[in-house]
């Protein structure tokens, strides 16, 4: 069995996030999309560099999943960090397609998307 | 409505893309970052999900958990459909101890392709088993060994004991043409269901 994780490796992210291993606002899901917004707001706490890393990336908007592979930190730590920075108003978050309903416009759009592949 | 919802997002979020998500599932080893590669438009990424679980055998009185960190790795590709709509696919975590994970992992997703390798087709089972049982849509893909396909669909058919309306293909997972085709398989599995229960 596993378990045998507890290094370093982990443990250093967590202190990007004071401790706290959940966001305390929103769901960040792989495929949430987030935009910095711009310009940003002039008042609130300075980012701490990882922040302002998370701000650089998503000038465009940029999937959390893309956004924890280029930070390289779990989704988990970045979802975190993420939160931080939508209470603070400098990031805009967008919730991935819902698909409980079958949505045949937007099936035949991944089609001809992939048709041209 | 979906549709006003829809307008208000797109005017605070800076002209974000819908996303949507495919899965690729299968054993360990099948190719599964193989065919996410062959058809990304980006070098697949990696992202690591840790992941705190509680021990089963809490003693529920003291109120202390013991609680294990695990990490998973996912890999994950992207196609851009249109200007306003991006496909990720993610590839399923393929040891079997990470099964908990896909719970996470097929949450909003479109559908899956369960990738089968033809010397091991048994590998595969977990993750047929976790779309049938959830209802999620999948098609089968047996990627060939080299390419090579020495048994017909239906004996594979026979051996996984897949119901009748689940598509198998025969796929090269190196080829983009043809890891494209499985996804248009899917997707037109999809298309079918929706019109089927429109009626």
């Amino acid at each position: 069995m596993g378990g045998t994780d507890r290094s370093g490796r982990l443990v250093r992210p967590f202190t990007l996030t004071g401790g706290r291993t959940r966001p305390s606002r929103a769901d960040f899901t792989l495929i949430t999309t987030v935009t910095t917004v711009d310009p940003q707001p002039e008042t609130g706490a300075r980012p701490q560099p990882e922040h302002l890393r998370i701000l650089r990336l998503c000038e465009r908007p940029m999937a959390v999943a893309e956004l924890s592979a280029r930070l390289d930190l779990p989704v988990s730590v970045v979802a975190i960090m993420l939160s931080d920075l939508l209470e603070a108003g400098r990031i805009t978050v967008r919730a991935p397609r819902s698909v409980t309903t079958p949505d045949t416009d937007l099936l035949q759009k991944v089609r001809e998307g992939l048709g041209r592949l | 409505m979906a549709g006003s919802d829809t307008g208000v997002r797109a005017s605070a979020d800076g002209g974000a893309p819908d996303t949507v998500k495919i899965l690729i599932a299968g054993g360990f080893g099948v190719g599964k970052t193989t065919m996410v590669g062959s058809v990304s438009e980006i070098r697949p990424l990696r992202t690591e999900e840790s992941l705190t679980m509680a021990s089963l055998d809490v003693d529920d009185l003291d109120g202390v958990e013991e609680k294990r960190v695990t990490t998973v790795a996912m890999d994950f590709g992207r196609i851009t459909v249109s200007d306003d709509l991006v496909l990720y696919l993610f590839g399923t975590p393929g040891q079997q101890r990470f099964w908990f994970m896909w719970n996470d992992l097929a949450l909003g997703a479109l559908g899956a392709v369960v990738l089968v390798d033809v010397r091991r087709p048994k590998s595969s089972f977990a993750a047929i088993d976790f779309f049938e049982r959830r209802g999620i849509p999948f098609v089968v893909a047996v990627n060939g060994f080299h390419g090579e396909h020495p048994y017909p669909v239906e004996d594979i058919k026979e051996a996984l004991t897949l119901p009748e309306d689940v598509p198998v293909l025969l796929c090269d997972a190196r080829e983009r043409e043809s890891s494209r085709d499985v996804l248009i398989a899917l997707i037109d599995l999809l298309i079918a269901q929706a019109a089927a229960t429109a009626g």
